[in-house]
């Protein structure tokens, strides 16, 4: 790679300004748009902090404007005395450069660059201050506002209608080792003027008025923010050179292409690169379609495709504008763009063309303002683009159009020879006029002109003496024909206008409609599949062709959603193109300058945030190319389907994020929850075990079979605890599947019953549960589950000695199970919030669980399609009451025995 | 050791040490011999060659599936095995014990659940390997007298039908013994029914209405969940 090494000559250039850099002092520029954004305010922050940081700052000029909050920042830094300058009687205090140099801070803050220093002064102005302090190997801070910058002082002036007289030179910024903007957008500064924050220099004060306007604000914080720009495109070009990066970054500079379907484009097109690589300017390309272009021949069009896409090589972006005026169009889209540059091919037309139709370029030049605008000559080279003949005679109408044409004329004849004897021969030839008017509205541009001839010759013909004859007999009449003749060629040419523009408009609307259908079922798809498929049925009918949407998968790879059954087969050659598309951004395949051996077109989808797929469209017609009209629509729909694809992607994000989140919450009260209710039964356990292992003489038997008890005891709880815990996890990470049997409720109150019949004992319980109840599918172990945390939540809620009853019957659909207890009831209102997790109440036996047990129980039914529900009992205690679907058909049974 | 070299000799394969010292203590404690393995493989060696008279093997172990233990030691022996497993595990219980398993204990367990286990176990183990089946069963008030084929509860006599008859006499023949669904299913209804655990239920229901006091807390016809039903033995 022997180019891309830097040319030794500028690499020891390089190394002599990084040394002379590094010995000289480093330059900040707090830059503003106006005064009152708040610069000064910002350096001295920056400064305070860098000074709390142990750095050596010194305040060498700064300017408070009596402002307290600016005076409030300086104190308690070091701050240079002024020095004193008399000048015409009053007493200046100045920068001093000699104390400031003297003192050797490592950095220095001096306000307000652009200042000019008192006459009397070393130098004139305070930038050539900064400048020996920088040379002198000190960094200085200092603020700059935009208006003072040289080169800008022409286009300030003309902004604000004010001469600023102390100005910057722009190397002194460019120079600056950084720069920070400090911006603030025009609405919140004059609010800060109202509130009379912002100090304001004699000369601008007087302009004051016309100074802070909305629009003169915006347009120096736009000068700000570029001047910003382009200091850090020099700063990113100087890296690039350093780094030896060749790849050119677009700066501010936008320079618009103008092509059309002539064959020189592609060379214009090339050119207007070469100029856009010269300034590192950004490229557009922009086709306008007018009427005219409507009735383009098919090979017109391909060219201006291929023009387009030649464009898009040369990583132009191309826009295809439509309106009735080209140099309009284009000059409003440039305004929009702000660009720059205008580029447009020479054309070759004849003088007389020029001065009766009137030029492009001229029109252009003269609409263009301020708009440069480089006329690029077509010269003889051959384009490859365009290697087919420019046809010059263009049937636009068929003939049955000619046919119709005549006959309207002959009509005409016929209608005249009826009247002939009793009108004059005015009336006759506006018969014709009528005539010529239907020719066009009907039959289009070429018949009309065909019906024009044909009317003056019928009306010579027919009815000027001397009749049956050309000749005519009055040289009065050649101007009757004339007039006629030039009549019947403006209304024709005229009608045929408003029939191509109302025609271009109804299919502007046609096709308006249609994608306003699609984004409106976009927008209300359902899901993702839907979405999919409303979207390419909307390409599908819009643009008559087979429609086929790629997706990348989680590595990048395209390929069609096995769901859509309506896309077009996509062969591996084509997958291949189509995977070209979304790794590069750019449409590629049939009836394109990429890959054109596809056997179909394929768009790039691509959104805000990046590519989300590839669209395939394979033309139903014979060609299988598409226009470039239909192309620039085929991209407005895609980047309609593209966002909708991408906002949906987003929804689902947010969700999922949303999900993660409570997931993570639910997480942390878990492990709280967790390490407090482990930790007392362990405490228990380990206090009651190390008793008596440590001391075995002392405790009497008693004490130690109650320390061996409370072990047990402590134990089985941790037990129950975990069992709860692993099973809330499971259920909470929906991994718990059911084991679906026919089950009698029975099996499962006692299991149930049995398991606790310690806890159980000295209560009454009563069971009620009907004989004839009938089976239900469902997961034996977990309905048991449930049974089980129901009758330890009542257990743990209520006096030992209340009764607790069992009971369960049959409702339409459901069997209802039903655990009440004799306790205090539940809290008003809490009858919901009881199963929520680690939901706890006040425990009667001053052991509260986990508050998971419940949460375990509403889980459960829940997965088996069933509702639980707490309700305080009218004579008094809580009743939990959980339901389970009856299948639509019971089992089937053995047939009876007796 | 002064246990007597007749005590009936107890193989534990479990892998963990504080479960086996646990075991180790209770059992020895009940009178047993005890032969420790940690691992399967460990455990099947020492089944083949110091013959148990009964094994408590865990499913969880290291090496290889317990369940594929059960199996190897049932290709060539008829000991009594009784599985160890967590709760929640009621698929690999059934498992076990279709695969030739007499019993299984839920960890945590206690010494009196697991000494219950093991005398059942062994006493069934003796009954088989004797022969001779015993022509009346009791418990409780309940009595079985397989030879006249007569069901009494408190002394009177109760009248089932056949099902219910062959539902009952299946279980007093394993009295004591977790029995599978499955096992139930094929021993009253045949083979091709072994699915239709709703027959069960309904038979089973109908049995404790018949021969239990309170059929929600039933003292003889127990259910255990999700693997079967167990007819209390003592």
């Amino acid at each position: 790679m022997e180019t891309s090494r830097p040319d030794p000559s500028a690499l020891l250039q390089k190394l002599q300004a990084d040394e002379k850099r590094q010995k000289r002092g480093r330059l900040k520029i707090f830059f503003g748009a106006a005064p009152g954004v708040g610069k000064t305010y910002a350096m001295l922050t920056a400064a305070r902090r860098l000074y709390a940081d142990g750095v050596d700052v010194l305040v060498g000029y700064g300017e408070t404007h009596k402002r307290s909050e600016v005076a409030e920042l300086m104190l308690g830094m070091e701050i240079l005395p002024r020095r004193q300058v008399e000048y015409r009687g009053t007493v200046l205090g100045e920068f001093d450069l000699d104390a400031a140099v003297a003192r050797r801070p490592q950095i220095l803050l001096v306000d307000e660059l652009a200042h000019t220093n008192a006459p009397g002064s070393r130098f004139e102005k305070r930038w050539q201050d900064v400048e020996a302090v920088l040379e002198a190997g000190i960094d200085v801070h200092t603020t700059l506002n935009v208006q003072h910058l040289e080169s800008l002082n022409d286009i300030v002036s003309q902004i604000t209608g004010i001469q600023v007289q102390e100005t910057v030179p722009d190397s002194v910024f460019a120079q600056a080792d950084e720069v920070e903007l400090i911006d603030l957008p025009p609405d919140s500064l004059l609010e800060r003027l109202k509130q009379g924050r912002i100090y304001l220099p004699d000369v601008v004060a007087r302009a004051a008025t016309s100074y802070f306007r909305k629009g003169n604000l915006a347009a120096l914080r736009e000068l700000a923010l570029r001047r910003t720009a382009e200091w850090v495109d020099t700063q990113m070009q100087s890296y690039k050179d350093e780094h030896r990066i060749s790849r050119v970054w677009p700066a501010g500079e936008r320079i618009l292409v103008y092509v059309d379907e002539s064959p020189l484009c592609g060379r214009l097109v090339r050119a207007a690169k070469r100029l856009a690589v010269g300034t590192r300017a950004e490229l557009i390309a922009v086709s306008v379609e007018t009427p005219d272009s409507l009735r383009l021949s098919q090979e017109d069009r391909e060219r201006l495709v291929a023009t387009l896409r030649l464009a898009e090589s040369l990583d132009a972006e191309t826009v295809t504008l439509s309106g009735r005026s080209v140099v309009d169009e284009l000059v409003r889209y440039a305004q929009t763009r702000n660009v720059n540059k205008i580029a447009i091919g020479k054309t070759i037309r004849s003088l007389w063309k020029d001065v009766l139709l009137g030029s492009l370029v001229g029109d252009l030049i003269r609409r263009s303002g301020e708009i440069e605008v480089y006329v690029i000559s077509g010269d003889e080279e051959e384009d490859p683009v365009s290697r087919a003949p420019h046809p010059r005679f263009r049937p636009t109408s068929p003939w049955p159009a000619y046919v119709m044409a005549a006959g309207i004329v002959a009509a005409c004849t016929g209608v005249d020879y009826l009247l002939f004897r009793r009108f004059d021969l005015a009336n006759l030839a506006m018969i014709y006029l009528l005539g010529v008017v239907l020719a066009a509205a009907t039959c289009g541009r070429g018949p009309s002109v065909i019906a024009s001839v044909l009317a003056v010759a019928a009306l010579d013909f027919c009815f000027v003496p001397p009749r049956l004859t050309l000749a005519i007999s009055d040289t009065q009449y050649l101007v009757t024909f004339a007039v006629m003749l030039l009549v019947a060629l403006l209304t024709s040419t005229l009608m045929v206008r408003i029939r191509d523009q109302a025609e271009s408009a109804r299919e502007r609307e046609k096709l308006t409609s249609a994608l306003y259908a699609m984004t409106r079922e976009l927008a209300a798809a359902r899901d993702f599949e839907e979405l999919i498929a409303n979207g390419s049925r909307h390409l599908r009918e819009t643009f008559a062709s087979s429609v086929a949407l790629l997706l990348p998968d989680d590595a990048g790879r395209v390929k069609v959603p096995t769901e859509d059954k309506m896309a077009f087969e996509v062969d591996p050659t084509d997958l291949g193109v189509a995977q070209w598309v979304h790794d590069h951004g750019k449409m590629a395949g049939r009836g394109t300058g990429t890959l054109p051996g596809a056997r179909a077109l394929y768009l790039p989808l691509r959104a805000a945030q990046g590519k989300v797929g590839v669209l395939g469209v394979r033309s139903e017609e014979a060609d299988g190319a598409f226009a470039a009209k239909q192309l620039y629509l085929l991209e407005t729909f895609a980047n309609q389907l593209a966002l909708a694809i991408e906002r949906r992607r987003v929804l689902a994000d947010t969700q999922q994020a949303k999900l993660q989140a409570e997931t993570e919450r639910l997480r942390s009260a878990l492990l709280s929850s967790v390490s407090h209710d482990l930790r007392t039964p362990l405490a228990v356990i380990t206090g009651a075990a190390s008793s008596l292992i440590e001391d075995r003489t002392v405790l009497d038997e008693e004490t130690k079979r109650e320390l061996t008890r409370s072990i047990y005891d402590e134990a089985e709880r941790l037990n129950k605890l975990i069992g709860n815990l692993v099973f809330a996890t499971r259920l909470e990470a929906g991994n718990v599947s059911l084991r679906k049997e026919w089950l009698a409720l029975e099996e499962v109150v006692g299991p149930a019953l049995t398991r606790l019949r310690e806890a159980l004992a000295g209560r009454p319980i009563k069971t009620t549960i009907r004989r004839d109840l009938p089976l239900v599918q469902a997961d034996g172990v977990l309905i048991e589950q449930v049974v089980l945390n129901l009758l330890e939540n009542s257990l743990r809620y209520t006096p030992p000695g209340t009764p607790i009853e069992i009971s369960a019957w049959r409702t339409d659909k459901t069997i209802v199970v039903k655990i009440a207890d004799r306790g205090a009831g539940l809290p008003q209102g809490t009858e919901q919030r009881v199963f929520e997790r680690f939901y706890r109440g006040t425990s009667a036996s001053g052991t509260a669980g986990m508050g998971l047990g419940l949460t375990i129980c509403r889980g459960i039914v829940a997965a088996h399609g069933g509702r639980i529900w707490a309700e305080n009992e009218p004579e008094g205690g809580a009743a939990f009451y959980f339901s389970l679907p009856l299948p639509e058909a019971g089992p089937a049974l053995p047939s009876g025995d007796s | 050791m002064n246990t007597p070299a007749c005590a009936p000799l107890v193989l534990v394969v479990e892998d963990e040490p504080q479960i086996r010292k646990f075991l180790r203590a209770s059992l020895i404690a009940h009178g047993y011999r005890l032969e420790e393995a940690e691992t399967g493989k460990q455990g099947l060696l020492l089944a083949a060659t110091k013959p148990p008279d009964l094994v408590i093997l865990d499913l969880g172990l290291p090496d290889m599936d317990g369940l594929q233990v059960t199996r190897e030691i049932r290709a060539w022996s008829a000991v009594p095995i009784v599985v160890l497993s967590a709760r929640g595990q009621e698929q690999d219980k059934v498992a076990a014990l279709d695969a030739g398993a007499d019993d299984y204990l839920t960890k945590p367990f206690s010494v009196a659940e697991l000494a219950a286990r093991l005398r059942v176990a062994l006493r069934h183990a003796a009954r088989t390997q004797s022969g001779e089946a015993e022509s009346v069963f009791q418990v409780g008030d309940l009595c079985v007298d397989l030879g006249k084929r007569v069901v009494a509860l408190r002394g009177e006599a109760v009248h089932l039908t056949p099902t219910e008859y062959r539902l009952l006499t299946t279980l007093v023949q394993h009295a004591g013994k977790v029995l599978t669904h499955q096992f139930l299913l094929k021993e009253v209804w045949g083979p091709a029914d072994v699915n239709e655990v709703q027959y069960l239920r309904v038979y089973m229901a109908q049995l404790r209405h018949k021969l239990e006091v309170e059929p929600t807390q039933p003292r003889y016809l127990l259910t255990e969940p999700g693997v079967g039903y167990r007819l209390a033995g003592e």
